[in-house]
């Protein structure tokens, strides 16, 4: 994913595994970065995706999007959605369509700016 | 393979030509010796002479989520539906040295796999299954010497000898630095735990693997064939020396090693990967360590067909590709199998889909034939062109890992990580410009999806249960200090850990307080940024 991010001219900074979500809104609010993506493959991405808008709301960070990619059921994609995700990619959805998708996040981003 | 690419090549990117013949594969006599007899060195053609005319292959389907008892209520499943051994799946917390009420563990608990904390949540795990006749299978690594010792205190409870239970622990740390990333400490004591394992296990649990050599991962990550097997192979050199060094005998300790691919849709080059992975342990054995007796040469193996090929769309394909993996790898001549769940793109599978998965196993060894005969795809111009080129090409690749110093400075430099990045990469890609064909994701895609699954829903409130019994456990039990203090002083002199951690176990010590007293000793360790 980094790889196909950076290829698309984006800069990537990649927190490497078991990141916490406040190590990452702490990272992200230093960087002050455009778009924040966490990818969860355990099944856990539901309370992870609650503790991750909870640390971003403390961090002053609402204006942020948040996305999120890994092994997603469906039904869990409109749960995501509605707790307040901006974007989900479940496993298989095509990494160039990631990449669309989080380029314009973060332009939409730039743009209000 | 793509049918209108031009010059179509394999998976690893081995030139496919239009047509083999028997000039391929050179003088008749050259090609015997090199795939020689089944149970004979290389080993080639089987492990065993008889292979599944004898004995089947083991049906392991890898089950685990919840607490014990939900884990133990799907292994009494699963053997009633004629699988034929256990294999348990722990959740990440169990996995990474975390007590399920620890704040880290808190989304995970119960998730992935089982959560263990203490030897009784593993005699629970398995009440009423008699561990001195079933074969169990452990998928653990950086806390696996303490998964060990509550083994075999659970096994102790029912009364079952040491000497006869039999399975395997995964126990193989390097791939965790390379792709499966569940290290806690650092490589070099993490290497050490391994060798005690090892070493504990040779001497007093003799018909047990204590460790499975797994290329696994680092594929199902995105490596190709011959990065699959250079990796298992420089990792089971390096394990290997690690023994030889304390002064153990190869001929002694490598008979129990245990090795673990992937088979994925790929056929004719992972058949010829199975056979090409034999041919090369043997000669390792023989070459580097000196092994003089057959059984240490002799390269037996899991395969966990491939999670990877699987996809969201259109579930009901992943039956299909499932069946040609496990086709696949009942062809390259497996010991034990595991079918993925057509589900297990989306979530942990029902029961309907595991049973679906084992009824694949059983179709395939009762009623295609397929069993009834030794290695059907010795002579195969193809098949046998593939196990020489593939052989070939994974020596040159264990020669560039034994120029970096072997298979730990390689991993600790991240040089196997960055390989596996870059062709996870390429394949992405691949699919992204559909010059390789994924049906459902970029080929005869449906618009709308008509198959709606019923998916597994985890029980949320497993979490709480585990967390009071975990409660329980530790207001009933007496004051477990001195055995901790006695695992320390093992940990810091070097003293084989296994003794002390059984001691502990039995005394009610948890998986967090085990693994805290290996952090004090150790250290942990955090991944570099690789890229």
């Amino acid at each position: 994913m980094s790889f196909a991010l950076r290829d698309a001219g984006c800069e990537v900074i990649y927190l490497g595994l078991r990141s916490t979500p406040a190590e990452m809104m702490t990272v992200a609010m230093d960087e002050d970065v455009d778009v924040v993506g966490a990818s969860i493959l355990s099944g856990a991405h539901l309370p992870i995706a609650g503790d991750l808008i909870a640390e971003r709301s403390r961090h002053r960070l609402e204006h942020v999007p948040l996305v999120v990619g890994g092994i997603v059921p469906p039904r869990d994609v409109e749960r995501l959605l509605k707790i307040g995700v901006d974007d989900v990619f479940p496993a298989g959805t095509a990494i160039v369509d990631v990449v669309k998708r989080i380029t314009a996040l973060a332009d939409s981003r730039q743009e209000r700016l | 393979m793509s049918e209108t690419a031009q010059d179509p090549t394999t998976a690893s990117g081995i030139p496919i030509a239009r047509l083999y013949t028997a000039a391929d594969l050179g003088d008749p006599a050259a090609l015997d010796e090199r795939i020689g007899a089944p149970g004979q060195p290389p080993f080639t053609r089987g492990p065993y002479m008889e292979m599944y005319r004898q004995r089947l292959w083991t049906m392991r389907q890898y089950a685990g989520y919840g607490s014990a008892e939900d884990t133990n209520q799907r292994f009494h499943y699963l053997l009633e539906q004629g699988q034929t051994a256990l294999s348990v799946a722990f959740d990440l917390p169990t996995q990474l040295g975390l007590d399920s009420s620890a704040p880290a563990a808190k989304a995970e608990v119960g998730r992935v796999g089982v959560a263990i904390d203490t030897a009784d949540d593993m005699a629970e795990l398995f009440e009423g299954l008699p561990l001195s006749d079933l074969s169990v299978n452990f998928t653990i690594n950086a806390t696996a010497p303490i998964i060990l010792a509550f083994y075999l205190v659970a096994a102790e409870r029912q009364g079952a000898d040491r000497s006869r239970l039999a399975g395997t622990l995964q126990n193989d740390i390097l791939k965790e630095f390379v792709a499966r990333k569940t290290f806690i400490f650092p490589p070099e004591p993490s290497m050490r735990l391994v060798g005690d394992v090892v070493e504990f296990c040779t001497r007093e649990v003799p018909r047990f693997n204590p460790i499975s050599i797994t290329g696994y991962h680092a594929r199902e990550a995105g490596c190709d064939t011959v990065q699959e097997l250079a990796f298992t192979m420089s990792d089971a050199i390096a394990y290997a020396e690690l023994l030889v060094d304390r002064g153990l005998s190869f001929d002694a300790f490598a008979p129990r090693f245990s090795f673990h691919f992937a088979t994925t849709l790929e056929l004719f080059e992972e058949v010829a990967k199975l056979r090409t992975a034999r041919r090369l342990w043997a000669g390792i054995a023989r070459d580097r360590f000196g092994a003089t007796s057959p059984e240490a040469m002799r390269l037996r193996f899991f395969s966990g067909c491939s999670g990877a090929t699987l996809t969201n769309q259109q579930p009901l394909n992943n039956v299909v590709r499932s069946t040609i993996q496990c086709l696949g790898a009942v062809l390259g001549g497996a010991q034990s199998i595991h079918v993925m769940g057509y589900d297990e793109a989306m979530a942990i599978p029902t029961d309907e889909a595991v049973t679906l998965a084992l009824r694949t196993q059983q179709i395939i060894a009762h009623e295609t034939g397929v069993a009834d005969t030794v290695d059907p795809l010795a002579g195969s111009y193809f098949v046998e062109t593939l196990t020489d080129e593939l052989e070939a090409r994974a020596t040159e690749l264990i020669g560039v890992i034994d120029g970096l110093g072997g298979a730990v400075p390689a991993i600790e430099a991240g040089v196997p990580q960055r390989w596996i990045a870059e062709s996870a990469y390429r394949s992405e890609m691949a699919v992204a410009n559909v010059t390789a064909v994924k049906v459902g994701l970029n080929a005869y895609v449906e618009e709308a999806e008509t198959t709606e699954l019923r998916l597994f829903e985890l029980d949320e409130m497993g979490r709480d249960r585990q967390l009071a019994r975990l409660d329980r456990h530790l207001a009933g039990r007496d004051d477990v200090s001195d055995a901790l203090a006695a695992l320390s002083r093992a940990a810091v002199s070097g003293q084989n850990v296994m003794e002390p951690l059984i001691e502990a176990a039995r005394r009610g010590a948890t998986l967090g307080e085990l693994s805290d007293v290996f952090r004090k000793a150790f250290g942990t360790h955090r991944e570099p940024s690789l890229w």
